[in-house]
């Protein structure tokens, strides 16, 4: 009976969890809960992922009510990997947030936040596993609005500014892809991703269908990001409450990412997308633009944590280049990197966070011979660092290999040279606060630093530890990614 | 206020049928247009209604924050109750017609239950909004 | 004359298109955030419409079902709406809430106030 009920399990569990912290009120009380829920979403995400490699696509009718009719909840290869990813990043992390939460939040406000925690979890599992693109509509704003509560209790007045912004700016996303929704149910008359896709090849005139797909690839992109529309990120990223970045940079864009993904493959299909429009060049021009406009400004920043939320929207360019070349390589680049930047970018805040739980802030001042003072911690930066950058051994490179594979399918050496180019930008942010880490001596605050608590550094630790595991086994990752790529391409249903 | 009486009366002659419009319309949603939603607030505007009047201190004695926060999170509970106990009977999550022998029982049972639920939601959330504002710059 | 009933027959998507730019002006031109929200509001409300004019029939009745009608209108869209109204409240009732608490924050609501503020803190 359990097993029947799986999908529906995935999100439920996680939004109960989110009830039962409002109702106990205390905050030790509510992160317990959330431990318990977070590590009983990732069994559930790793039985559905075996239960899709053995015996295929699982469809669930909510309600007893049979698809397309009913909401269908529908899980693949791509949802179960979106699944899991999100789930195990919110296990590894969630012993972490204890202390950091608590150095940060007030004690009022605890359980709410972690209630905004598992609401968020719900949206975006439910995003990845739904079947249903007006219930995808829903899980959206329910992970939006709950990520910008969460940004709001940043202890900076600015965070304010900043979850406003991203309020403003995710709305119009939002409505964006709701007008799209309209125009695709007018003209198909159902709302289930699949019976869409098999109707979409009826439909007469496939001008609307054009309309809708523009207001759904601009929607979607301010949700992650896409290089013009990432105005909200950095602010919000820098000042949100470090274990909310943490999360929110490995997990939120990419449950956004999956969508676009699921439209642009599943729906229209390879060649409704990629074969009138040039769709494609410019999800390549963007792309572009963002790592090196990106990177560049993520040179400039001396608040480490905006300087990380800059690197995130450069590699959020990755993943689109991925998409954009649209062949078996590099989309599986593209959604390899989804785990392995989710991965990376959690290491790397989950380190930061722990010398903003020492410091009070993560200024580049506050890194001065830090190395020296809190060495696990400043050596893990250091690695996941490396991934970013994308040096062999490290998660970051398996992702770069496949895009630079891609771009030579298409007989693009000038791309390779750019994505190399590309990541010697990354050496500099990242080579910037590694030597003020190690090769400055310690001075003010940096003196009575001490490592930070087992707690904390056993997660950023395990993050770190699978940027390397994830560069040298790359089964679960590039593996499945390949056959993910493989049935889009070929447009599987 | 104190010695408004026309207004201190009319207002407690009002609060009675608008709780009584909002029940009406919660139950009549199982035949006809109506349902949690808007009797949640029309529910809350009964609230509202009595703050505007009687002030807001007065009105969290009649109905508590704290109440008002279980409340939100009791509603949501009722909902996803009524989904896992379709669950357990063996059916879908929410599939009420498992919920009883009769799937039309079922239905019937499922739908109240859980219209119920968002009532109870809708109600306390507008309510909560509604102190949150007014309750600031004081 | 056959382009003019072809606008005037589509009505309906007029009125949505223009309250839908309406909209997204005030939230791009103005730096009052309240006006921002008001703006955003609008700009989601166009939205409703565009479901809801192809939902009618022209005929139908209410979606209950009754011995004496036999078209009725679409509820999907009503139902869908309803939700997206729902979402449409929570997003502008956070809104408010964050502008309430910028105000006490910064003692504004202008955008231009509160970034020379920003600069100087």
């Amino acid at each position: 009976m359990i097993v029947d009920n799986l999908p529906a399990l995935q999100v439920i569990v996680p939004l109960l969890g989110a009830i039962l912290c409002v109702l106990v009120r205390r905050g030790w009380l509510a992160w317990f809960i959330a431990l318990v829920v977070s590590w009983i979403v990732p069994l559930i995400a790793v039985a559905l992922i075996l239960q899709v490699l053995d015996g295929g696509v699982i469809s669930y009718a909510m309600g007893g009510w049979a698809p397309p009719v009913g909401i269908e909840y529908r899980v693949d290869l791509l949802s179960a990997f979106v699944l899991l990813l999100i789930s195990m990043v919110g296990a590894v992390m969630l012993p972490y947030a204890n202390l950091s939460v608590e150095s940060e939040i007030s004690d009022g406000k605890r359980a709410w936040f972690y209630a905004l925690y598992l609401l968020c979890m719900t949206g975006m599992l439910g995003i990845s596993i739904t079947g249903d693109a007006f219930n995808a509509f829903v899980f959206l704003e329910v992970s939006s609005l709950s990520t910008y509560a969460m940004i709001a209790l940043g202890k900076d007045r600015r965070a304010l500014l900043a979850a406003y912004q991203y309020l403003i700016m995710g709305t119009i996303g939002a409505t964006f892809y709701v007008i799209a929704i309209g125009i695709l149910y007018t003209m198909t008359g159902t709302l289930n991703m699949v019976d869409m896709s098999g109707r979409l090849g009826d439909v007469a005139t496939v001008r609307p269908l054009f309309a809708a797909l523009a207001f759904l690839t601009v929607g979607i992109s301010l949700k992650f990001a896409l290089f013009p529309l990432h105005s909200w990120l950095p602010n919000a990223y820098a000042y949100a409450p470090t274990f909310a970045t943490a999360f929110l940079a490995s997990t939120a864009t990419k449950a956004a990412v999956y969508l676009i993904l699921r439209f642009f493959f599943s729906v229209y299909g390879v060649a409704l997308v990629f074969g009138i429009h040039p769709i494609s060049e410019m999800l390549i021009a963007l792309s572009l633009m963002a790592m090196f406009g990106a990177s560049i400004v993520a040179v400039y920043q001396d608040n480490i944590k905006r300087m990380l939320a800059y690197s995130s929207v450069a590699q959020i360019g990755y993943i689109t280049l991925g998409f954009g070349l649209a062949n078996v390589p590099g989309l599986t680049g593209g959604v390899v990197h989804l785990a392995n930047h989710a991965v990376t970018k959690g290491a790397l805040f989950l380190a930061v966070g722990g010398i903003v739980y020492r410091m009070g802030a993560a200024h580049l001042d506050d890194f001065k011979g830090i190395g020296k003072k809190m060495p696990l911690t400043m050596a893990g930066f250091t690695i996941a660092g490396l991934s970013i950058i994308g040096v062999p051994g490290t998660a970051g490179f398996i992702s770069k290999w496949y895009l630079a594979i891609a771009a030579l399918e298409h007989g693009w050496g000038w791309l390779v040279m750019l994505l190399v180019l590309s990541s010697l930008i990354s050496v500099i942010y990242i080579g910037r606060v590694v030597e003020v880490a190690y090769f400055r001596e310690p001075e003010g605050k940096v003196m009575n630093a001490t490592e930070m608590p087992l707690s904390m550094l056993i997660p950023a630790w395990v993050m770190i530890l699978a940027t390397i595991y994830f560069g040298i086994e790359t089964s679960w990752t590039a593996g499945i990614a390949s056959q993910i790529a493989t049935d889009l391409l070929a447009g599987v249903q | 206020m104190k010695f408004d009486t026309i207004l201190r009366i009319g207002t407690k002659l009002f609060l009675p049928f608008i709780l009584v419009f909002a029940l009406y319309v919660q139950f009549h949603g199982d035949y006809g247009p109506g349902g949690g939603f808007q009797a949640g607030v029309i529910a809350a505007a009964m609230v509202i209604f009595y703050a505007i009047t009687f002030g807001l201190e007065a009105a969290k004695q009649a109905m508590p924050p704290l109440v008002l926060e279980v409340l939100i999170g009791l509603g949501v509970f009722l909902y996803t109750g009524v989904g896992i106990v379709a669950m357990l009977k063996g059916g879908e999550f929410l599939n009420y017609s498992a919920l009883k022998h009769d799937p039309v029982h079922g239905q019937h049972l499922g739908i109240l239950l859980v219209e119920l639920g968002v009532l109870i939601t809708v109600f306390a959330t507008m309510t909560a909004i509604f102190y949150a504002f007014v309750g600031r710059g004081r | 004359m056959a382009a003019l009933q072809e606008l005037v027959n589509h009505y309906n998507h007029w009125i949505a298109v223009f309250l839908m730019v309406a909209g997204l002006y005030v939230v791009v031109a103005r730096g009052n955030m309240v006006k921002k929200l008001v703006g955003l509001s609008l700009f989601q409300t166009s939205v409703y419409l565009i479901y809801l004019t192809p939902g009618k029939i022209i005929g139908g009745t209410a979606p209950i079902l009754s011995d004496e009608f036999t078209v009725y209108s679409n509820p999907l869209p009503h139902v869908l709406i309803l939700t997206a109204i729902v979402v449409g409240i929570a997003t502008i009732a956070l809104g408010l809430a964050l502008v309430v608490r910028i105000n006490e924050a910064f003692g504004s609501i202008e955008e231009d106030e509160i970034f020379e503020k920003d600069v100087e803190a």
